[in-house]
This record gives structure tokens, C-alpha cells and sequence, in this order.
């Protein structure tokens, strides 16, 4: 059923994607593609609905128009089994790390490979060492997850998400309340990890500098559509107002910054002077 | 040249020319007395009153609002260029203030309604609610049902780990507080029986009192509401702490099933330790009535047991255990659904661990007695 298109080197490929929220309509027409080993940033600013983005490439959410396909598959025609399938092929790190409390950081890592797999315990210890080794915490196995620092936290997640070596990764917001110093490690492990497991990678993220450094292509969502897209060099460059507002953090431009309220001297002094 | 004194305003008139002189500090502290003068004063100003500002003090963001409304921004803004005495640090305040006081716009008109329409409107509201919930829980059963049937056929997927872990905290810990109360309200039970039934001269049949109530109602549904409280609130603050922590979305991401792996332990816990704790219940709720009847109506044990054994028959045992699974299964599936709703914030888990503690009482109450009126048409 999963047939391959004849043109398909892009391994996610939204057409024409909208998306709502009961009435509330989120997403109006999103086209984007990530091709086999590339890093690719998607920018906006809060609540523009870049996490309901990934949400419909990792197939939790279903558009309501257009089509979603990974690798090669149309998400909406997938079966249960097939879904479920699918997704032991894609990792993804969420925004807050989303570790398992109650379990330790080498059981966070060893539990998908628990879950999907029936390798013995000794396999399972090495694999999770060596996961736990390439994001630099190989000695911290026996810690809980709330005596991690951010920074530390994520990098497990990391691990997590890609112990089953999966052929997409996506971050969503991976170097939200992290130090520069954690945030240059994390932003390197994303580049490294992608090219060592030959994945693609998708990566949500505010942090333009970081994210310009480390990624092949980047797209702009505003207003529930792709506002820009390109290359680092084609973005540094751009005059797009949008994007010039976005990598210069200039406060006013086509974002606002003032969001409509009642004018302050009403709040203030009760009544209209 | 800044006193600590209240601020003031004074419209000072006597030398032919009129000017307003700001005194002491226009602060926050002062705000309901300078509110007084501005709006005494506003109405004298005009555009040829001189404003003299060099006594003033200190000027916070309130009084700078007093300021404007004393003034006007077309008039504050003139101020800087004139010899008002004004700092350019003042001034800079005042042109935020009258920045963000600009755009000014018609106040929303006030909301009309009656007491009569309100209360229509909530009654309307809350029924909209209740039929949701129950579409979601009728959802929610399904969803459930079938993961059992899902995972029931396959034993390499049984989370035993899981399921005793749960056992444990919903079964072991809550036997010495459901023993405690049940023995209680066996005992005021006793009282009252004895209490009534002394004026027929029939103290005797307290014991069947107990022993029917205990039996029938009152085991299982005391036990059931003890663990609404108790379990069906744990199972909401965990999966919502879950979900407010994205771990559910990781389990997604994960290719896993979140029903599977979070709901159906706790369900079986439930299953299995709600008929227990009931048994429990009744053993203790007799107890505590039969100490009541040998110490207050000289009933000895061996005819309270006796009693017991030839008038009561096993279908009241029956008809009690039978509802224990029934229970427990909405209870836990209250808990979980009410866990799965919860988004994002911590405000949002204690909210639905009210909710399904409610919840969950209600439906509990609201099906024994559904199910007491059948036992009674049947004649069970
Ligand atoms: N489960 C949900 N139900 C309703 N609205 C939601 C839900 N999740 C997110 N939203 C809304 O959708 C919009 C986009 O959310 P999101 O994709 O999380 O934005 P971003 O990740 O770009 O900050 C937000 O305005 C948010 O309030
Ligand atoms: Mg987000």
C-alpha cells in the first residue's frame, strides 16, 4: 500500500496543508519538504502552530486538507499498524525533554528499545550506553531525571529519541532555556547525530543564530502559512520584511508587538478622561 | 529639592495671572488624595493657566496618569518646551504614559442581561457539559474495551510490573482506611437500629439490619466512594502530570499505544483490588455493628453470628460483590479519561483531579441506585 513516487527523494512532503482546532483554524495551505539527510528549521513566532506541524508529520494530528506523506507513505491512508510502524521510525524530542519521571535516565533511553524490540538485557545495556555515550552522558545513567540540568535533560531525550535509529528526527524546541554553552552542544549533536545515522532532521526552534549555523534549509510559518523559505546564506541575506524582522529581533514590523487591548488609560483610571 | 511630602495641586490666582502649582511627590502612595484635587481642578484648567512644576518631588507612572488627566497630553506635551520647571527624565515618563494612554477607544458597552436569562443561560451551560462528558466517556469506554480486547489476547504484552505496582497502591495502603470507616459506620448503623427498633421491642433485628446494609449497600458502596476519592484523583494527577510533562506525546512519538500502556494496569489494578477492598468492607462494617450489639443490646456473638447465618441469605453477599467490578471500572476509567484532558499547565491537572473525584462519586451514587431499583423489581 505504501507505494513510492516516482519523484519522491524528499522523505516528509506537505502539500497544501490546512489544519484546525475545532473551529479555530491554525495551519492554511503549508508546503515544505525535507529531503533524505538534510537539517531542516522551521521559524515562527509563538503559537504561529509550529508544534501542531510536527504533531501532523509525526501523524499524532490529521490535516484536514491537503496531504502529509513520509517516506513515501500518505499519512491519512495508513492503517493503525502501519502508523504505529511508521513512528518507531521517527524520533522526536519534545520541548520540555518529556523524560520519564519515574524511571532513571538509562531505563528513559533502554525503554523503546524494551518496548519494540527483543534483544536481550546485555544488548539493550550496550546499545543504551553507546546512545547515552554519543550526547556525553555515558556516566549518567543511574540518575533520575529531576537531577538533571536542562541542558542535560535534553541531551537524554536526545538519546531517547534516536535509540531506535530512526530515519526522521524532529526537535521541538530543543535549545528553549539552555545556556550558550549547552545550547552550542545540543545545536552540534542535532548536525552530528543526523549525519551519523544518515536521517533527515526537523527542527523547531527561535534561536536563529544557532539554528543558521547548523542547518540546511529554513522555512518562516506566520499567519498559518510559509512566510519565507531558503538556505542560511539566501536568510542572512534576505530583505523579507518578515524574515528581517525575525533574524534582526527587531520588536515592530509585520509581527506586532502590541497585542489589541483597551487602551491602558481606561485600565488605569477606570473610566475615559 | 524633593520633600517627602504628600503630593499636591494648587491653582494659585492672585497675581493677575492664573498658575498651578505641583507640589511633593505624585506617587502611587498618594493616589486616592491627588485623585480628589485632579478632579477638582480639572474643570478651572484652560490653556492659559501657567503650570509650575518645580517644587515637585517624586513622579511614578500613577501620578503621571494624574498628571494627564489633570492636563491633557496636548498640554503636557507643551510643557517641556516652557519654563514649567519639568526634568527631562519627568518628561520622558510623562510621553510613555501619555504613549500608552493614546489610544483610546469607546468602552465596551456594559453587558446586558437578566437574572432570569443568566440563569437560563448556566442551567443550558452546565446541561451542554454534562452531555459531553458523557459523550467523552462513552468514547472513552470504547477505546478502552478494545485495547483490553487487544492486549487480553496476547500475554507477551501484559504489563505485570505495572499492574502489581498499582495493585498495590490502590489495594494494600487503602485496606486500613476502608477497614476503619466501614467499621465506624457499622457501628452507627447498630446504634441507630437499636435505637428504632427498641420501641417495637425488635432490638434483635439489628442484626439484620447491619448484616443486609453491609451486604447489599454499604460495603461496596462506601468502599467505592473511599476510592473515588482516593484512587480515581491518583490516577488523574499521574497521567495529567503526564501530560502536562508532554510524557504522553513521547509514548505517542515512541510508536506506542498510551492506553495500553497507562490505562489498562491501572483498570486491572482497579478491577481486581475494588472486590477485595469491598469484602473487606462488609467483613469490617459487621464487625463494628456486632460490637455495638454485644456491648449496648447484650446480644451475645455466637446468636449475632447465628442470626446471620439462618436469616440472611447469600444472595445479598451476591448482589454486593457484583457491583464492585462495575464500579471499578468507571471509577478507573473516570480517572484516566480525566487525566488525558488535562493540557499543558499544573492549574489544569488539579482541576480535572476535582473533576474526576466528582465525577466519579456521582456516577457511582447515580448507579447504585439505578441498580438498587432493579435488584428490587427483579427481587433479587
Ligand atoms: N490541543 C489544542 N487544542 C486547541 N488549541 C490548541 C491545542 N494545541 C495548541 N493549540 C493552539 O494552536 C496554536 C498553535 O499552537 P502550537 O502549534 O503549539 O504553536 P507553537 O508551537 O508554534 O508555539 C496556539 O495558538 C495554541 O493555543
Ligand atoms: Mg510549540
Amino acid at each position: 500500500m505504501s507505494f513510492k513516487h516516482p519523484l519522491d527523494e524528499c522523505f516528509v512532503r506537505l502539500k497544501d496543508v490546512h489544519f484546525a482546532y475545532g473551529e479555530r483554524s491554525i495551519l492554511q495551505g503549508i508546503d515544505l519538504s525535507v529531503r533524505r539527510g538534510q537539517v531542516v528549521a522551521i521559524m515562527g513566532g509563538s503559537g504561529s502552530g509550529k508544534t501542531t506541524l510536527l504533531r501532523l508529520i509525526g501523524g499524532q494530528l490529521r490535516a484536514s486538507q491537503g496531504e502529509v506523506r513520509v517516506a513515501g507513505s500518505e499519512l491519512s491512508r495508513l492503517g493503525r499498524n502501519d502508523m504505529y510502524a511508521l513512528r518507531r521510525r521517527m524520533g522526536m524530542l519534545f520541548q520540555f525533554g518529556a523524560l520519564f519521571t519515574d524511571m532513571s535516565v538509562f531505563d528513559n533511553v533502554a525503554f523503546p528499545l524494551r518496548e519494540h524490540t527483543d534483544l536481550p538485557p546485555e544488548v539493550i545495556r550496550d546499545l543504551v550506553l553507546m546512545k547515552l555515550d554519543a550526547v556525553g552522558l555515558r556516566g549518567a545513567g543511574k540518575l533520575m531525571p529531576s537531577e538533571l540540568s536542562g541542558g542535560m535533560a535534553r541531551r537524554v531525550a536526545l538519546a531517547r529519541a534516536v535509540a531506535l535509529d530512526p530515519m526522521l528526527i524532529m526537535y521541538d524546541e530543543p535549545f528553549a532555556g539552555l545556556d550558550p554553552i549547552s545550547l552550542g552542544v545540543v545545536g552540534q549533536l542535532i548536525r552530528r547525530l543526523n549525519d551519523a545515522l544518515g536521517a533527515s532532521s526537523i527542527l523547531v526552534t527561535h534561536d536563529v543564530h544557532e539554528s543558521l549555523a547548523i542547518v540546511d534549509y529554513v522555512y518562516f510559518v506566520s499567519d498559518g502559512r510559509i512566510a519565507a523559505e531558503g538556505t542560511p546564506d539566501e536568510i542572512r541575506a534576505s530583505r523579507d520584511p518578515f524574515v528581517h524582522q525575525f533574524v534582526h529581533a527587531e520588536i515592530d514590523g509585520p509581527v506586532p508587538f502590541h497585542y489589541p487591548a483597551e487602551p491602558i488609560g481606561q485600565a488605569l483610571l477606570g473610566s475615559s478622561g | 529639592m524633593s520633600r517627602a511630602a504628600s503630593g499636591s495641586a494648587v491653582l494659585d490666582d492672585r497675581a493677575g495671572e492664573a498658575r498651578l502649582i505641583l507640589a511633593g511627590d505624585w506617587t502611587l502612595a498618594h493616589h486616592a488624595m491627588l485623585l480628589r484635587q485632579v478632579e477638582a481642578l480639572r474643570a478651572r484648567i484652560d490653556a492659559r493657566v501657567k503650570v509650575d512644576a518645580g517644587e515637585l518631588g517624586s513622579l511614578d507612572t500613577a501620578g503621571a496618569a494624574l498628571l494627564l488627566r489633570l492636563l491633557g497630553s496636548d498640554r503636557v506635551r507643551t510643557l517641556v518646551d516652557s519654563d514649567s520647571g519639568l526634568s527631562d527624565g519627568r518628561w520622558a515618563l510623562l510621553a510613555a504614559v501619555d504613549g500608552a494612554m493614546a489610544e483610546r477607544s469607546v468602552p465596551p458597552a456594559p453587558r446586558k442581561g437578566s437574572a432570569i436569562g443568566d440563569v437560563l443561560a448556566h442551567v443550558g451551560e452546565a446541561v451542554a457539559v454534562f452531555g459531553r462528558h458523557a459523550v467523552d466517556l462513552l468514547g472513552f469506554v470504547g477505546l478502552t474495551l478494545s485495547a483490553m480486547l487487544r492486549v487480553g489476547v496476547r500475554p507477551t504484552r501484559w504489563r505485570l510490573t505495572s499492574l502489581v505496582a498499582n495493585l498495590e497502591q490502590t489495594g494494600l495502603y487503602a485496606v486500613p482506611i476502608v477497614a476503619l470507616l466501614t467499621f465506624l459506620v457499622g457501628a452507627v448503623v447498630a446504634f441507630l437500629g437499636a435505637t428504632v427498633l427498641a420501641d417495637f421491642g425488635a432490638s434483635v433485628f439489628t442484626v439484620n439490619l447491619v448484616a443486609f446494609s453491609f451486604l447489599r449497600e454499604f460495603g461496596v458502596l462506601l468502599t467505592a466512594i473511599l476510592v473515588a476519592g482516593r484512587t480515581a484523583s491518583a490516577y488523574t494527577a499521574q497521567i495529567g502530570s503526564m501530560r502536562a510533562n508532554e510524557e504522553v506525546d513521547a509514548i505517542r512519538a515512541l510508536g506506542l499505544d498510551p492506553v495500553e500502556l497507562l490505562v489498562l494496569p491501572r483498570m486491572w489494578a482497579l478491577l481486581l483490588a475494588l472486590p477485595m477492598l469491598t469484602f473487606i468492607a462488609m467483613i469490617s462494617g459487621i464487625l463494628g455493628g456486632m460490637l455495638v450489639c454485644v456491648f449496648s443490646l447484650g446480644i451475645p456473638v455466637s446468636m449475632f453470628l447465628s442470626i446471620i447465618a439462618n436469616d440472611v441469605g447469600v444472595s445479598h453477599f451476591i448482589v454486593g460483590m457484583a457491583k464492585a467490578p462495575v464500579f471499578a471500572f468507571l471509577i478507573a476509567l473516570i480517572g484516566c479519561m480525566e487525566g488525558f484532558k488535562v493540557s499543558g499547565s499544573a492549574q489544569s491537572v488539579g482541576e480535572h483531579t476535582t473533576s474526576s473525584v466528582v465525577q466519579s462519586i456521582f456516577v457511582v451514587i447515580v448507579v447504585n441506585a439505578i441498580a438498587a431499583l432493579i435488584c428490587m423489581e427483579m427481587g433479587w
